[in-house]
């Protein structure tokens, strides 16, 4: 019982960190159908701008502020100088798609060019190794940290999605974006900040990431695949699924690594995925936009 | 001529196919222009270059003065042209009410400070404005249905709702008795008819059924095949010899 505890813990709080990953993805697909395959590494670039900043004496605040400033930036950037273009064009979603690609393989190149293939550790403020007995439950202060940042992270997103009207811009874009257009909304500005606050959600993960992961530039392609695969069992345009699709992935590869063997610890986190998409394509909580033709 | 929207010799290509061709036609303020055609005949598409949703090959189109050609859809709506499409295009997984506050969208102040102080003056301000169209509508029963469950008749409505929440100065409506029963379609005229009289909006608008669009039109323009074949009163218009051959054949 108490072990149950202990992984259902770990297994939360590495779920929350999946839950801000694939909080990500489903933004960017839902507003833009495009699954955005460089998700996971402009969080590296960025917490590897983060990792620069400590460096240089800055302070962790500081740290924090400047790669969500950068995370943003670039997903900002990308939308608007490749694939709004790119769609005037005339580009479908698969090529749309293969552009993300591109985009993630860049951004590996350029931090292996400026910071090199080693892993280096990220000076963090917040310890793994100091903890706290919670009943039968030993958490760490990282644990307990990370699972405040995805908290925090969907509860915010939550808020601006649900309460605000660039959230209700946000929901007629991704619904209906020549309606959204019609109505006055400015659909571009709409999916440009979309871009941002999705790579921003992701950077957040990966600061939270790298000091239990160690840095390095393709540190964030299991946590990618994690919270891809989070979302798609979730339902890949459900906000609210994509949590918990992640916290069920999160807990599932825990007690699999704890009860059989760390080995079969992602294999079994994916049987399971492929076994509900067999029963329930559309992901648990999601609906297919269908359109009235 | 001082009219509200003027269209000049628009012209529309798809590759080799001829869209629309040299079509011209002036809406005065106040007035309701009726755009009549067989299936086919441009007249969706003359609305998609209104809007700004195809860009015309060649031709202008001025709205109060300037020029809509090049402009996105939202700069349009903005200017105060809002439409309606003739297969409905409502934001299905809202309510009514978050449908029609999507329309209010435009007239949100942009001001943070207002919203971090959560000032209601605001958000009452435009909660009275859908009210009154929710009245007007007969919408009250729905308000807070999902649209996508709403009946045919009903999503009609809330789609010329929503359009009338932008405040527009001219209303492009495509269609808006298609589908509909005859009894349904009696109430959606008295409601078209309505709007000029209570919102004082200029009405163009594309439709099907020649008894409703001459009931509540002031002049009517006919086309086919992309082009402006007769245009005057309705009268005129369902005489023309061009008209009756486009509808009936030889």
């Amino acid at each position: 019982m108490e072990k149950l505890l202990q992984y259902s813990f770990t297994g939360l709080s590495a779920g929350a960190l999946y839950a801000l990953v694939a909080l990500g993805i489903v933004l960017i697909y839902r507003s833009t159908r495009v699954l955005n395959f460089a998700h996971g590494d402009v969080a590296m670039l960025s917490t590897f701008a983060a990792f620069a900043l400590l460096s240089n004496g800055y302070g962790f605040p500081l740290a924090l502020a400047g790669s969500l400033v950068v995370g943003a930036a670039l997903g900002i950037s990308f939308y608007l100088s490749v694939l709004a273009r790119a769609q005037r064009e005339g580009a479908n979603l698969l090529g749309m798609v293969a552009l993300t690609l591109g985009l993630a393989l860049i951004l590996q190149g350029v931090a292996v060019y400026i910071w090199g293939a080693e892993p280096v550790s990220l000076p963090f403020p917040i310890s793994s190794t100091k903890t706290y007995r919670v009943g039968v439950v030993v958490v760490s202060q990282l644990a307990l940290a990370t699972m405040a940042a995805g908290i925090v992270g969907s509860l915010l997103l939550y808020l601006l999605v649900q309460k605000t009207r660039f959230g209700l811009a946000m929901r007629a874009t991704s619904e209906n974006l020549m309606a959204a257009q019609t109505l006055g909304i400015p659909t571009r500005l709409v999916l440009s900040v979309s871009w941002g606050v999705a790579s921003a959600l992701g950077v957040v993960a990966g600061i939270f990431l790298a000091p239990a992961l160690l840095l390095d530039p393709f540190f964030m392609l299991d946590p990618f695949l994690k919270g891809f695969a989070a979302a798609v069992l979730g339902g890949l345009n459900s906000l609210p699924g994509a949590v918990v699709g992640a916290l069920i992935l999160g807990v599932a590869e825990s007690l699999t690594g704890g009860y059989l063997t760390i080995q079969y610890k992602n294999t079994l986190a994916f049987i399971i995925i492929i076994v509900v998409l067999l029963v329930r394509p559309e992901g648990l909580l999601g609906k297919e936009f269908k359109e009235r033709v | 001529m001082g009219g509200l929207l003027e269209v000049k010799a628009l012209a529309l290509h798809f590759g080799g196919i001829t869209a629309l061709q040299d079509v011209g036609l002036a809406i005065a303020e106040g007035e309701t222009l009726a755009v009549i055609g067989p299936n086919g005949s441009g007249k969706t598409s003359l609305f998609n270059c209104i809007t700004g949703i195809y860009r015309p090959s060649s031709g202008s189109i001025s709205f109060l003065e300037e020029s809509l050609v090049g402009r996105s859809p939202d700069a349009i709506t903005q200017l105060g042209v809002a439409r309606t499409f003739q297969n409905l295009r409502l934001f299905h997984n809202m309510s009514v009410l978050d449908n029609l506050m999507v329309g209010r969208h435009l007239h949100f102040r942009k001001n943070f400070v207002h919203a971090a102080l959560r000032l209601r003056a605001e958000e009452i301000r435009h909660r009275r404005r859908c009210e009154e169209i929710i009245e007007f509508l007969n919408l009250e029963p729905v308000r807070k249905s999902r649209a996508a469950d709403c009946p045919y008749g009903v999503q009609k409505r809330v789609e010329l709702g929503r359009a009338l929440a932008t405040e527009p100065k001219l209303l492009l409506l495509d269609e808006p008795v298609s589908g509909l029963t005859q009894e349904e379609k009696e109430e959606f005229s008295y409601w078209i008819h309505e709007i000029r009289g209570r919102f004082r909006i200029t009405i163009l608008l594309v439709e099907h059924d020649l008894r409703v669009a001459s009931r509540l039109a002031d002049r009517m323009v006919a086309l086919d095949h992309g082009v402006k074949i007769a245009e005057g009163t309705p009268a005129e218009v369902q005489r023309h010899p061009e008209v009756i051959k486009a509808y009936l054949g030889e």
